[in-house]
């Protein structure tokens, strides 16, 4: 039996792909090493919760990171109802349009492709100067939320897309409602593409440069409010290592920050999402 | 059976609501792409009406202060650092997907998944910041300048894998069970159920995920800033520095004035025109009924 | 469930437009908001001039962002700031409807590996250099190993004024790396034994008296160093420039006078940039 070719093909295709995770493993650690190596030292309570100094050569990035949460705040705030709204019509709800709804989707194929810093001119073009809402966190969410949009609904749509037919065809024979299917049976079946998603999304967003230069802006003051200029944790980053001379502690210390952040979002997004979907679905 | 989906029609008032809602939110997401267009073409109108568009394919260089506007040595540098990036991190992405899903243990197997979702958070500005300090001078040992395409293409696949791997996982784990437990009542193997079974089911998430990595490696700036070399020139080796289209605008931009900006907002142009031929070239190509 | 949901995004909503309302309620226009936008060289400097500001005069808040030499000149002239920040010379159009005071002065000078044995190069030296007609290092008196040429992209002062003093094109230049930002270019430099570029002087005395590996060269003997420009021995320098309009408003010119007084010289000296005499 171990002779069978089936089996020489299991091992093989065992070995490979266990390689690979190995080899992208050792890669990651380096580069996360190598960020740990020259940022802990920087990492200290007061680095968390001051504002910076010296053009954050000293100091700390308490600031910032209230206005990146703020950020992030809006710009999901924004994406869940249009991006799930979206994937559930392209999934669910287009085919007597069917035209209409492939044009959607290609649209944000596309969109996905645009270059963070022309999101950046745009954004600051229509939601800074033309919707008048001057260098502010809503400005940078806002655009952020663009950017992140095709990734959450495509990721979503494919969650519903697998979803089987029967399952929809089931609730309709018993008489429930499409907008109790989705709420009670659908989401929480996709829970895992529409979790995949909005980390994707959201790891996207915090990553973002190019785009918040120009619509949230450069200013480290803790903000006042949504409508104040706030600068996002990977412009520190940005500024520090590439603009001021003698930032480089601090911007690993702050690349290692963002990595804990997203870490804890990521985790708390996986744990609320499991949590609901298995009180809905028991086996899908 | 795609058509069947249409004979379920609810005509609960509720229902009807929801449906409007819903079109409502696509449209906003439709009309995003549709705002951007305009605004890179309004941008890029002065450029086009004072230069026209021949001169972005027939001047001497890319040299806008010495009024020389040839795209086509950074054309050839974006198209170059993303084939390169999707074949390399492709089938990375997708075996480490596969190990996930299929090859870990379980306990290790969600481990390894928030691993890979941090690094899909990890700024580009931090990929691009190791990439010059560690990966740069590692390549330049080997071969000067450092600051080249295969730099380039290989802090691109690591940017894009976690995509690949995220998406492609997820495709993997929607495929329903009936079909891993009859594959495996009628003996297949790993490899085999996964061969023939798991991956034929699980296609269109794994093209979506492609596409999205590769029409996201077309778009990076940061990264291939900090580690091509930005010299507009046609590469003769993977040694070579190159200059890509999302790099040329960030590194001009800021100061850039009238025709030069303008110019770069045609770049931007063309950068769409490249993204929009590559998803309608998938679109055509991967065609899968939906199975039912 | 639902309703649950609903109840969350409507209260979210009503904090968000509360908060936006008392934003707006309680800030004047342009009475004590001062923007200023553009270099980013200049950015990191403004800035701390401004908190001091605000330090000096309670109510008023000085917003700095950045976007580049360029925006700031267009948003001084566009109305959309109040100043600008320009890390060069008006040009003569600009000059024309734009008022350029200023603020510091920077050197620009070149540099390379902290193993590399030259120290001195000769004005036809670097224009054979970055013109390709010399290729290696023995032939200026340095080591066996080929020239890696480190240039600075399109548009930018730094370059401008480098092509304008070896009266250079940009088109002549034969460079083997482009950079953005001088952090950039000082860490091609570092990373690279044998690479030759020019930045900032006050970015890389800053960096090359912190640890990094580099140095910068003699231009025709003459060292290059915040002091050199200083006193005018070194030729190559740019101003600095505050870029407003012709009418700028009472509290830009409040601000342009605080941050051109020997109040600021510390914090100009702070960020390696030669504060004016005043």
């Amino acid at each position: 039996m171990s002779n069978h070719p089936q089996a020489i093909q299991d091992v093989f295709a065992k070995g490979i792909t266990c390689s690979v995770a190995i080899f992208l493993m050792c890669v990651f650690f380096w580069l996360l090493g190598d960020i740990a190596l020259h940022g802990l030292s920087g990492l200290t309570w007061e680095f968390l919760t001051t504002s910076p100094m010296n053009a954050g050569r000293e100091g700390g990035i308490g600031p910032i990171l209230v206005s990146t949460l703020l950020i992030l705040l809006v710009c999901m705030t924004a994406v869940l109802p249009i991006g799930l709204g979206t994937a559930i019509l392209l999934s669910e709800f287009s085919h007597q349009f069917e035209w209409a709804g492939n044009l959607i989707r290609r649209s944000l194929d596309v969109l996905a492709g645009v270059p963070s810093i022309v999101f950046g001119l745009f954004g600051n073009a229509f939601f800074c100067v033309t919707l008048g809402l001057g260098f502010s966190i809503v400005s940078g969410g806002l655009t952020l939320a663009c950017m992140v949009l095709p990734i959450f609904i495509r990721s979503t749509e494919e969650g519903f897309r697998g979803l089987p037919a029967d399952y929809r065809f089931s609730t309709a024979a018993l008489g429930l409602s499409q907008t109790s299917t989705l709420v009670s049976l659908l989401i929480p079946a996709a829970m895992p593409a529409l979790l995949a998603g909005f980390i994707l999304g959201l790891g996207r967003a915090i990553a973002e440069t190019a785009a918040l230069i120009f619509t949230s802006g450069y200013v480290d003051r803790m903000p006042a409010s949504l409508w104040d200029s706030g600068r996002a944790l990977s412009i520190h980053i940005y500024d520090l290592s590439m603009n001021v001379p003698g930032g480089d502690t601090n911007a690993y210390a702050s690349a290692l920050v963002l990595v804990t952040l997203l870490f804890m979002i990521n985790a708390g997004a996986q744990a609320i999402g499991h949590r609901w979907s298995s009180k809905k679905v028991i086996a899908a | 059976m795609i058509w069947s989906l249409n004979i379920i029609s609810s005509p609960l008032h509720r229902d009807q609501l929801l449906r409007w809602a819903l079109w409502g939110c696509a449209s906003m997401a439709g009309l995003i792409l549709v705002f951007i267009v305009m605004f890179l073409v309004l941008e890029s109108i002065p450029a086009l009406r004072h230069l026209g568009a021949s001169r972005f394919m027939l001047d001497s260089s890319w040299h806008p202060v010495e009024d020389s506007f040839n795209l086509l040595p950074i054309i050839m540098g974006t198209l170059l650092a993303t084939v390169g990036a999707i074949l390399l991190a492709g089938p990375l992405g997708f075996c480490s997907a596969l190990f996930c899903e299929w090859y870990a243990p379980p306990r290790f197997s969600s481990l390894y998944s928030r691993f890979i979702e941090l690094l899909a958070g990890i700024p580009s500005v931090v990929f691009g910041l190791w990439g010059l300090v560690v990966l740069v001078p590692l390549i330049n040992h080997w071969h000067p300048p450092g600051a080249s395409l295969l730099t380039g293409i290989l802090i691109l696949a690591l940017m894009i894998l976690p995509t690949i791997s995220l998406l492609a996982q997820s495709s993997l784990a929607q495929v329903p069970t009936e079909y891993i437990r009859g594959a495996a009542a009628l003996g297949l193997g790993r490899w085999a159920t996964l061969r023939r079974v798991i991956i034929p089911a699980a296609k269109s998430g794994l093209w979506t995920a492609a596409l999205l990595a590769t029409v996201r490696a077309l778009g990076e700036t940061m990264a291939v800033l900090m580690v091509c070399g930005n010299v507009v020139q046609m590469p003769s080796s993977v040694f070579n520095p190159i200059r890509t289209l999302t790099a040329n605008m960030a590194l001009e931009m800021s100061y850039a004035a009238d025709d030069h900006r303008s110019a770069l907002f045609v770049s931007g142009v063309v950068l769409l025109l490249m993204v929009s031929i590559l998803v309608m070239t998938a679109t055509w190509t991967s065609r899968t009924p939906r199975h039912v | 469930m639902i309703r649950q949901i609903i109840l969350l995004l409507v209260s979210l909503g009503l904090l968000l437009f509360h908060a936006g309302c008392q934003e707006s309620s309680t800030s004047k226009p342009s009475e004590n908001k001062l923007i200023i936008t553009g270099s980013s060289t200049m950015a990191p400097l403004v800035a701390d001039i401004g908190k001091r500001f605000e330090s000096k005069h309670p109510g008023v808040r000085v917003d700095v962002q950045t976007g580049g030499s360029s925006r700031g000149v267009q948003d001084a002239r566009t109305g959309l700031a109040h100043i600008g920040m320009a890390s060069r010379a008006l040009k003569a159009q600009e000059a024309q409807d734009l008022v350029g005071i200023t603020l510091a002065k920077d050197g620009i000078g070149l540099i390379v590996h902290q193993d590399n044995p030259v120290t001195n190069l000769t004005t036809q030296q670097v224009i054979d250099i970055y013109t390709g007609m010399i290729t290696h290092w023995q032939a200026v008196g340095g080591s066996n190993a080929k020239i890696v040429v480190v240039n600075k992209a399109e548009g930018r002062g730094t370059l401008e004024m480098f092509l304008a003093h070896f009266h250079l094109a940009n088109a002549d230049i034969r460079a083997d790396v482009v950079i953005g930002d001088n952090e950039q270019g000082i860490k091609t430099v570092a990373g690279n034994p044998h690479a030759l570029g020019y930045v900032s002087i006050g970015t890389a005395e800053y960096d090359a008296t912190h640890g990094v590996p580099i140095r910068l060269l003699q231009l025709d003997g003459i060292p290059a160093s915040l002091e050199t420009v200083r006193n005018g021995t070194f030729p190559i320098s740019r101003p600095l420039t505050l870029v407003t309009t012709t009418q700028p408003s009472t509290l830009a010119q409040t601000f342009i006078s605080f941050a051109t007084s020997s109040d600021v010289h510390d914090l100009v000296a702070q960020h390696y940039f030669i504060p004016l005499a005043s």
